[in-house]
C-alpha cells in the first residue's frame, strides 16, 4: 500500500486541526507535570483517542482515517512542540500502525485487528530491543514456539518497553522458530488479553520521562495468524526503520522548534524593554536559527525521499543499502542537531531558560532531546553505516 | 561460476553451516549470514569477478542465495562495460 495515494486534503486538515487542539489544550498544560512526575500523558492520549487519531493511518475501508503519512509526520511535529513524551508515545504507536498497514498483504487476522484498533482506539507499543542482542534490532533471542492446540508462545526479555503498562497490544520481534538463526526474524502482534508483563526495572530517567519505559519480561500465547507473513528484515528495511527515523526526527524537530520559539520570545521581550537597541541575545538567536534550519531541512528531505520511494512499484529503492544509509543518516543527524538547538536556546535565554518555572524554560526540551541519540544508539548505527559505506556507490 | 560463488561464501559469509551443503536456492540469511558478513561477501565477489554492483543491486534479495548472486553477476557481465 502506498503511503500517499489518494491524499484527501480535507480529511488531513480535519485530522491536523484535531491534533493541534489536543496539543494546545491538553498536551501543553500537562507537559510539566508529566515530566516532573515521570507519568504517562494519559489525558493527551485520551484526547487523541477521542479525535480518532490512533487510527488516522488505517485505511478508510478498514474503518480508519485514511490520513496521509506526511500528515502523520506533521502531527508528530506539532505534538513535539507541546510535550515531547506525548509526541513520542503517539509516534511510536503510529510506527507500529504504519508498519502493519504497509505489510498487510490481505491477511484476514491483521485486517480484522486494524478494524478493532480503529473501533476501540487501541494503543500499540513495540518490543524490539532484547537482552543479549547488544542493542541490534536485527537479531532476536526469543522465538515463536509451537504450543498446545496449534498456538504459539514466546517469552522475551525486553530492557525497555515504552508505555508497556498502558498499551493495549504489543508488536514484538522474534526468531521465526526455535531453530532459526538470530537474524531470521518475524514480527508478531499480541493482544493485551494474551500477554503477561513482568516489570523488572525502574523508570526514573533524564528525559522523555512520560514515555514510562521500564524493562519487562514479556510472555504471550498467540495464534499463528498473529505473525506477520512478510519476513521482518524486509518489514524493517521498507517500513519500520525509515518510518521510525522519520517520525522520531519530526518530533525532535518539534521540541527544538519550541525551544527556539522560547528563545525568540526571550529576545523580543528584551528588545521591548530597550527600544532602539538590538539586544545582545538577538545575535545568538540568529546563529540558532541557522542551526534550526539545518535540522528542518534534513527532516523535510528525509520525509520527501521516503514518500517518493514508497510510491515506486515494489518499493525496490527502500530495500537498497543506499536507502538504509539515507535513513540512518537522518536519525543520526536529527538526534545530534535537536539537542544542539535546545542548548543554543538555553544560551540565548540564560538563567531564565535554565530555571524550570519561567516562560523561557528549556530544560525539559534539552533533556527530552538528549534521549534521541540513545534510541537505537548512534554508535551502533555508525557501525552499520561504516560497513555499508564499504560497498554502497552513490550516497 | 556457482562453485566460485560458493567458495567466496564459505570464506566470507560466516554461515552457521557448511557452505558445501548449500543448495543453489538456499537462503543465506537463514543460514546465518549477517548484514555485515554480506557486505564482505559483496566485496569479495566484486574483487573476484572484477565487477561493481550498482546501488540498485545492493539489497538483500540479490544476495540471498547462490543462484540469486549468479543471476546478478550474469546480468552485470551482459551489460556493456562502463569505463
Amino acid at each position: 500500500m502506498s503511503v500517499s495515494v489518494a491524499r484527501d486534503q480535507t480529511r488531513d486538515q480535519a485530522f491536523m486541526g484535531a491534533v493541534i487542539r489536543v496539543a494546545d489544550e491538553v498536551a501543553a498544560p500537562n507537559a510539566d507535570s508529566v515530566d516532573r512526575e515521570a507519568r504517562f500523558p494519559i489525558e493527551t492520549i485520551e484526547g487523541l483517542r477521542e479525535a480518532q487519531a490512533l487510527s488516522a493511518f488505517v485505511p478508510t475501508e478498514l474503518g480508519g482515517g485514511g490520513v496521509a503519512f506526511e500528515t502523520i509526520a506533521e502531527a508528530c511535529f506539532e505534538l513535539g512542540r507541546r510535550c515531547g513524551a506525548s509526541a513520542m508515545v503517539f509516534a511510536m504507536h503510529q510506527i507500529q500502525v504504519v508498519t502493519i498497514v504497509r505489510h498487510l498483504e490481505d491477511a484476514d487476522w491483521f485486517e480484522e485487528y486494524l478494524q478493532a484498533l480503529a473501533r476501540e482506539q487501541r494503543l500499540v507499543a513495540s518490543v524490539t530491543s532484547e537482552v543479549g542482542t547488544g542493542g541490534d534490532m536485527g537479531r532476536s533471542v526469543a522465538a515463536v514456539t509451537p504450543a498446545e492446540g496449534g498456538m504459539r508462545t514466546f517469552q522475551k526479555q525486553a530492557p525497555t518497553v515504552s508505555y508497556g503498562a498502558y498499551a493495549d497490544d504489543l508488536f514484538v520481534t522474534l526468531r521465526r522458530d526455535p531453530d532459526a538463526e538470530a537474524t531470521d526474524q518475524v514480527a508478531a502482534l499480541a493482544r493485551k488479553d494474551q500477554l503477561q508483563l513482568e516489570q523488572n526495572s525502574s523508570w526514573d530517567p533524564l528525559g522523555m520521562r512520560g514515555t514510562c519505559s521500564p524493562g519487562y519480561v514479556v510472555s504471550a500465547t498467540i495464534a499463528p495468524e498473529q505473525v506477520l507473513a512478510t519476513p521482518f528484515p524486509r518489514v524493517s528495511a521498507e517500513s519500520m526503520v525509515p518510518v521510525s527515523h522519520i517520525l522520531w526526527s519530526h518530533l525532535w524537530l518539534g521540541i527544538a522548534t519550541d525551544a527556539f520559539e522560547r528563545a525568540r520570545a526571550f529576545v523580543r521581550a528584551a528588545a521591548k524593554r530597550s527600544p532602539g537597541e538590538t539586544p545582545p541575545a538577538a545575535l545568538r538567536l540568529s546563529h540558532l536559527m541557522s542551526e534550526l534550519s539545518l535540522l528542518r531541512a534534513e527532516v523535510s528531505s528525509g520525509l520527501t525521499e521516503f514518500v517518493e520511494a514508497s510510491d515506486e512499484p515494489g518499493r525496490e529503492r527502500l530495500g537498497t543499502m543506499a536507502s538504509a544509509l539515507r535513513f540512518n543518516n537522518l536519525k543520526i543527524a536529527a538526534s545530534e542537531q535537536a539537542p544542539r538547538v535546545c542548548q543554543g536556546a538555553l544560551g540565548v535565554c540564560g538563567i531564565m531558560g535554565f530555571k524550570n518555572d519561567t516562560p523561557f524554560s528549556v530544560g525539559r526540551h534539552l533533556r527530552d532531546t538528549m534521549s534521541a541519540c540513545l534510541m537505537v544508539a548512534n554508535e551502533r548505527i555508525h557501525h552499520t553505516n561504516a560497513s555499508l559505506l564499504l560497498i554502497a556507490k552513490d550516497v | 561460476m556457482t562453485e566460485e560463488i560458493r567458495q567466496i561464501i564459505a570464506e566470507h559469509g560466516r554461515l552457521s553451516m557448511d557452505a558445501d551443503e548449500l543448495t543453489p536456492n538456499a537462503d543465506l540469511y537463514h543460514a546465518g549470514m549477517t548484514s555485515h558478513a554480506s557486505v564482505n561477501v559483496m566485496l569479495a565477489l566484486e574483487d573476484h569477478f572484477d565487477v561493481e554492483f550498482p546501488d540498485r543491486m545492493l539489497k538483500r534479495s540479490v544476495f540471498e542465495s547462490i543462484s540469486a548472486i549468479e543471476a546478478a553477476l550474469q546480468e552485470l557481465r551482459a551489460e556493456p562495460a562502463v569505463s
